[in-house]
């Protein structure tokens, strides 16, 4: 009995690892149609057009501004607060700028509006296209002779990779606002003084290194979004089921790739 | 070139996972003529639908539309033929994201080069076909049943395709609306001369507006003639779908209690 119990656990193990690699294969594949139809759509007569690219941006980069703002604002000054509190036990607090130039730059920065995003717009694409998905609307562009994958996933992906990036400077620069008032009120250090000491500290490569992650979370947000969608099978139920997966794998789906890309980054 | 047949279709076999649902289908269907294919639920007409559509690889067998081979076709050659089809689906499948006209517009700005106002008129043109002329502003979740059919009428027919699939025209509409559009196929079939496929279990429209018939039961075709022949047939399922009587299948009662016993006991 015991054995048989064990089996039956070391096969639902199996499943699911076959599961999840099947998973992996299949949004590999999502990224390189996607990434086709964005380079070669129009030799194919099937080209991604700009004004779809530009509405999405709208939809995933315009319009969680405020939002974003917001919480890298709340972030930046977190950052000087507690940064402030620790230091002082050293009798070293002046050197706090350093610590949230770095930290928001290099992490804080592009991981909040990743996560942000992945909350607003990779359960929205995922409802998007799985509602398609049950209404038949998919089936409908294939036999219009629309590729799905060209005319929903590729203008996503593009306008997600120029969003991105954007909104990860956007929050930086929100970010070290938020913490340079918090240091004005507490360290009486003027907002410019704090900002020329920012940009003294920062080099180009720590900017470079959010944005660079960002890009990674663009593809990532959207290729477990976008996969969700097209997998749903169950009516309504599978819709809402896909709007919660896509969530929770994309916010998991970013710390991972946020974790590998810094080890090898601070090589 | 005057093809004999528009739809050719030689011993088709699909599968769904282990399940064979179509079983050595083969049927024929001329230019501009009304094939309805009839069946029970279950008798594997949607999935020959799906088939006819190109969204699925059959297990074996061929289907050729218009001289076509498309389980052999390459994706360039299946998007010149997608231009030449048109299909309404059950539930309409218009997007819901785009009023009625842009619904309509969509194939002719995908297919097309045609100028804004072109497009616009020609589009206008296919909604007063379907008695849905000045409705173009409204979004599909503001129509009633039977427009949502209409107008995705209007959209397969938008740019004149040779051939035309219809999904269960009759369902979920009151006997006018299902009457008008019983109509609304036969002016289509004279006045552009189409091939229409008409998929549906509805029998009193089946028997309006069929020239052919083709009557699928577990799978296979019990036969594809005439209306009269098939009215005549003494086949005791056809007769039982024609007379509404339910089926009488005996029960195998060892069959039986496998079913009702199995993974309870193993063997």
């Amino acid at each position: 009995m015991a054995t048989e119990a064990l089996l039956a656990f070391v096969e639902g193990v199996g499943r699911r690892s076959l599961q999840a690699v099947r998973e992996v294969g299949y949004l590999a594949a999502l990224l390189v149609e996607a990434l086709y139809w964005l380079v070669l759509g129009r030799w194919r007569r099937q080209p991604v057009r700009l004004r779809a690219i530009f509405k999405e941006a709208v939809g995933v980069g315009i319009d969680a501004i405020p939002i974003v703002g917001l919480a890298s604002f709340a972030i930046g000054m977190m950052l000087a607060i507690q940064g402030i509190h620790t230091l002082r036990t050293f009798g070293a607090e002046g050197q706090v700028v350093l610590g949230i130039a770095l930290s928001v730059t290099r992490e804080f920065a592009p991981l909040i509006t990743g996560i942000f995003v992945a909350g607003r717009s990779g359960s929205a694409i995922a409802a998007r296209i799985g509602t398609m998905q049950i209404s038949q609307e998919i089936d409908a562009l294939r036999v219009i002779g629309i590729n799905p994958v060209r005319y929903l996933v590729a203008p996503l992906l593009a306008a997600m990779l120029l969003t991105l990036p954007a909104l990860t400077v956007m929050a930086d620069l929100v970010a070290l606002f938020g913490g340079a008032l918090y240091c004005a009120g507490e360290l009486s250090l003027p907002v410019d003084v704090f900002f020329s000491r920012v940009f003294a500290a920062l080099e180009i490569g720590d900017v470079l290194q959010g944005v660079a992650k960002s890009l990674v979370f663009a593809v990532v947000i959207t290729l477990i979004g976008a996969g969700n969608g097209f997998n749903v099978s169950a009516g309504a139920e599978g819709v809402g089921r896909a709007t919660t997966r896509s969530v929770v794998l994309g916010c998991i789906g970013i710390i991972l790739a946020d974790m590998v890309f810094t080890f090898l980054a601070s090589r | 070139m005057e093809l004999d047949y528009a739809i050719e279709v030689t011993d088709l076999v699909t599968h769904y996972g282990p399940r064979k649902i179509l079983d050595e289908i083969s049927f024929t269907a001329r230019q501009g003529e009304v094939m309805v294919i009839m069946g029970g639920s279950g008798s594997g007409k949607s999935t020959l639908l799906r088939h006819l559509l190109g969204l699925h690889r059959p297990t074996s067998g061929s289907i050729k539309l218009l001289g076509k081979d498309i389980t052999q076709l390459d994706a360039d050659a299946m998007f010149d033929l997608r231009k030449n089809m048109g299909v309404a689906f059950q539930g309409g499948a218009l997007f819901n994201s785009m009023t009625v006209g842009e619904n309509v517009e969509l194939p002719l700005r995908e297919h097309t080069k045609l100028d804004d106002n072109t497009i616009k008129i020609m589009s206008r043109m296919k909604l007063e076909v379907v008695n849905l002329a000045g409705f173009e502003q409204l979004m599909p979740s503001e129509l009633s049943g039977g427009m949502i059919k209409r107008a995705a009428l209007a959209r397969a027919i938008v740019m004149d395709p040779k051939l035309l699939f219809f999904d269960e025209p009759s369902a979920g509409l009151d006997p006018v609306a299902s009457a008008e559009l019983d109509e609304l196929i036969l002016t289509l079939r004279d006045a552009m001369n189409m091939t229409i496929v008409v998929v549906t279990h509805e029998l009193e429209s089946a028997f309006k507006i069929a020239d052919r018939i083709t009557v699928l039961d577990y799978g296979k075709i019990l036969m594809s003639d005439t209306v009269a022949a098939v009215r005549a047939s003494e086949h005791p399922r056809i007769r039982s779908l024609l007379d509404r009587t339910p089926r009488n299948d005996a029960i195998d009662p060892d069959e039986y209690m496998e079913r009702l016993t199995r993974e309870i006991i193993r063997t």
